[in-house]
């Protein structure tokens, strides 16, 4: 299979990101494929996780079959398949943390959203999102800024010394941040 | 030197001898190229293209430099693999996956000094013959994706990087590669594996060593970020002024990154084996916390081995003498720590205190890396989860002692079986906290478990036993 600068798959790409991708596609000429993880994190920034659509039209951009791409978004933590909250905590669950207080920080984002922390044991990490879908929450490993204990990013921002009893207070600054926002438009 | 301001409350210790952070937390600075340059940023690129490539990795291999990654392979020599009649592209990437447990330094270079980071691949894709060359980045680092991104894009348009840099033959791109969340792509052939865009399975060595068969087949040099900013003091300073630094076979300087039960963690540059353990927690980190005393250290990140407070070792002094050194008492340099059965690693010292359980720490670094096993060798795959199911339960209260020897013959059965050191990181922890806390574990266990009523083999004992009993009756 060729790549494919325009897949049949339909997605709601607006032209700027697909020239950013085109971009993206042109910086690795060897090899397509190389450019699969750069293109997801696109996708994903846009639509907030990686649909079956997106795998598709993925793999026909770059000309892979689609288990090619299937194959990296379920090995990747980084990348979801389900839609997550609109604000996404990551508590690092590793030592440094821990012992600083992360596994109390995520018990009381779970307490302030109504998530039940229960779903969270075994080994995998899951991604749980409040009934509202305001929010959700996954335990990360070492987010490496382990000095500055305990760590927790929210989307794309990372924060640190992060103990539990600040936790209703940074979830309050992001709804205001987000009110803003949403007042501006 | 002296001129340099740093901003409040982030002024480095006066024991510390920055280089690499020279420009982390420094007043008044930013990522821009004209401030990089302001201060003398790119000479020393402008210094290695007036040499040979060959003199450039002389020089390094001469400064002794070690990389900063986790192994501590001399990087001279590591350039030196290429194969001498190649005539493949060679590619140069830099493992900004910063992922193992404890370690914290590459994150401050790649967000507050990328021109540093830039410079050193330069000088390094010069020397080792790279026209091309990519920045792994963990996925976790967005912001520092970007501000590389856009040091590259100033850096092309000053001539720095590109076509024909600064006017000689040399070419280089530079591509922002951005991972995706898993500690495996730290390893270099998973790193590898990943850029090419698939699972990050790592490759099994030999044949697959990077510098002869890389990044689609190709010769490929594989280092750390540290590693590749110290080429650029290497430069600065010529080999040998480097190597005077540090001690022998340990030159240069590092960052270690320190975190856990101290007065005040954080990252400190110093000289290679010129402070001890005890000068790192007591001096420079403010000691202990309050009341407490140090039960146990991690000296180079999770993977490596615990050493525990109280412990004195027996290491041979270069002249063939032995000698008894406590565990303050360790110069922090690669050679000792691994001759007192640990290893530097890649920098983090994670301190653990007497409040701590072992148990609960064991069933920590356990469960991150049964998170993190690839899958594609079994005793890695399974090994690794059934080691952190049995710390799970011996941390609930429900283990048995002969759990501990469970437990050190599943990470016997994974190390030096598998296809990556992954099988070691994940295997040392379980052994070496036996080795040291051995009656602690035993002690968080229980005989009486194996025969306890809520013990899940007692309930199917329990159950067996009365539907035989009823079976009987019946009849
Ligand atoms: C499981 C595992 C994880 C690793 N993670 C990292 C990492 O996050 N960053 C890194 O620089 N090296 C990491 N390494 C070491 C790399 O494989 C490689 O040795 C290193 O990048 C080489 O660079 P250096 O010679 O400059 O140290 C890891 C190794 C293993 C086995
Ligand atoms: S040792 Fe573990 S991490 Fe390494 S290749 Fe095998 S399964 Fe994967
Ligand atoms: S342990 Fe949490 S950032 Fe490293």
């Amino acid at each position: 299979m060729p790549p494919n600068p325009k897949p049949a798959t339909p997605l709601d790409l607006p032209d700027e990101l697909r020239q950013k991708i085109d971009a993206i596609v042109s910086r690795y000429p060897e090899s397509p494929r190389a450019a699969v993880l750069m293109v997801l994190h696109s996708l994903q920034g846009r639509f907030g996780y990686i649909s079956e659509d997106g795998i598709r039209w993925t793999a026909e951009r770059l000309g892979l079959e689609p288990v090619k791409v299937l194959e990296v978004v379920s090995f990747y933590p980084g990348f979801h398949q389900h839609p997550v909250g609109r604000l996404h905590f990551r508590v690092c669950r590793t030592l440094s943390c821990a012992m600083a207080g992360s596994i109390e920080l995520m018990e009381k984002l779970c307490e302030l959203k109504g998530i039940d922390i229960k779903a969270m044991h075994g080994h995998r990490n899951p991604v749980l999102v409040s009934d509202d879908g305001e929010v959700s929450v996954e335990y990360a490993e070492c987010l490496a800024a382990c000095g500055f204990a305990p760590v927790c990013m929210v989307n794309h921002d990372t924060h640190e010394h992060l103990t539990a009893d600040k936790a209703a207070d940074l979830l309050g600054q992001y709804r205001a941040k987000s009110g803003e926002t949403s007042a501006a438009h | 030197m002296d001129s340099i301001r740093y901003i409040a409350g982030k002024e480095p210790h006066p024991r510390e001898r920055r280089m690499i952070f020279r420009n982390v937390d420094r007043e008044g600075w930013d990522t821009r190229f004209a401030t990089y340059v302001a201060d003398g940023g790119y000479l020393e690129l402008r210094k290695a293209l007036a040499m040979k490539p060959a003199e450039v990795t002389a020089e390094v291999r001469t400064s002794g430099l070690r990389g900063r990654g986790g192994a501590g392979f001399p990087t001279g020599v590591k350039w030196t693999f290429i194969p001498p009649d190649n005539t493949k592209p060679v590619y140069l990437i830099c493992n900004a996956d910063e992922s193992e447990p404890g370690t914290f330094k590459d994150r401050y270079i790649l967000h507050q000094d990328p021109h540093q980071l830039l410079e050193g691949m330069a000088i390094a894709a010069y020397a080792v013959g790279a026209r091309k060359a990519f920045i792994y980045i963990r996925e976790e680092f967005p912001d520092a994706a970007r501000i590389l991104e856009e040091a590259i894009d100033e850096a092309v348009r000053e001539n720095i990087l590109g076509e024909n840099i600064l006017g000689t033959e040399f070419s280089l791109e530079i591509i922002v590669h951005r991972g995706a969340g898993a500690y495996i792509c730290g390893e270099e052939t998973g790193l590898i594996e990943s850029l090419e865009g698939k699972r990050p399975y790592p490759r099994i060595k030999p044949p697959y060593f990077p510098a002869a068969l890389g990044l689609w087949m190709c010769p490929t040099i594989v280092n750390n970020v540290e590693t590749l900013c110290h080429v650029k003091h290497v430069i600065a300073m010529g080999g040998s002024e480097y190597a005077a630094v540090g001690t022998r076979n340990n030159s240069g300087t590092r960052i270690l990154c320190v975190s856990g039960d101290v007065v005040k963690p954080g990252y400190y540059e110093i000289e290679v084996g010129r402070m001890t353990l005890g000068e790192l927690i007591d001096d420079v980190c403010g000691g202990m916390r309050p009341g407490r005393a140090l039960k146990a250290v991690i000296p180079g990140g999770s993977s490596s081995k615990v050493l525990r407070g109280d412990e004195t070792f027996t290491i041979r002094t270069p002249d063939g003498a032995s000698s008894g050194l406590a565990l303050r008492d360790i110069p922090l340099d690669f050679d000792t720590l691994a001759a007192c059965g640990s290893m530097a690693g890649s920098g983090g010292v994670i301190v653990i205190d007497d409040s701590r359980s072992i148990s609960w720490v064991l069933n920590n670094i356990n469960a991150f890396y049964a998170h993190e096993s690839c899958g594609q060798c079994t005793p890695c795959r399974e090994g690794a989860l059934w080691m952190r199911k049995i710390t799970d339960r011996v941390v609930e209260g429900r283990g048995t002692p002969t759990d501990i020897d469970t437990l050190l013959s599943i990470a016997g059965q994974i190390e030096g079986r598998t296809i990556c050191a992954f099988g070691e990181a994940c295997a040392w922890p379980t052994q070496s906290f036996i080795h040291k806390f051995r009656d602690e574990l035993t002690g968080a266990t229980s005989e009486d478990n194996a025969a306890k009523a809520s013990n899940p083999e007692a309930v199917a004992q329990r159950r067996y036993l009365a539907e035989a009993a009823a079976a009987g009756s019946a009849r």
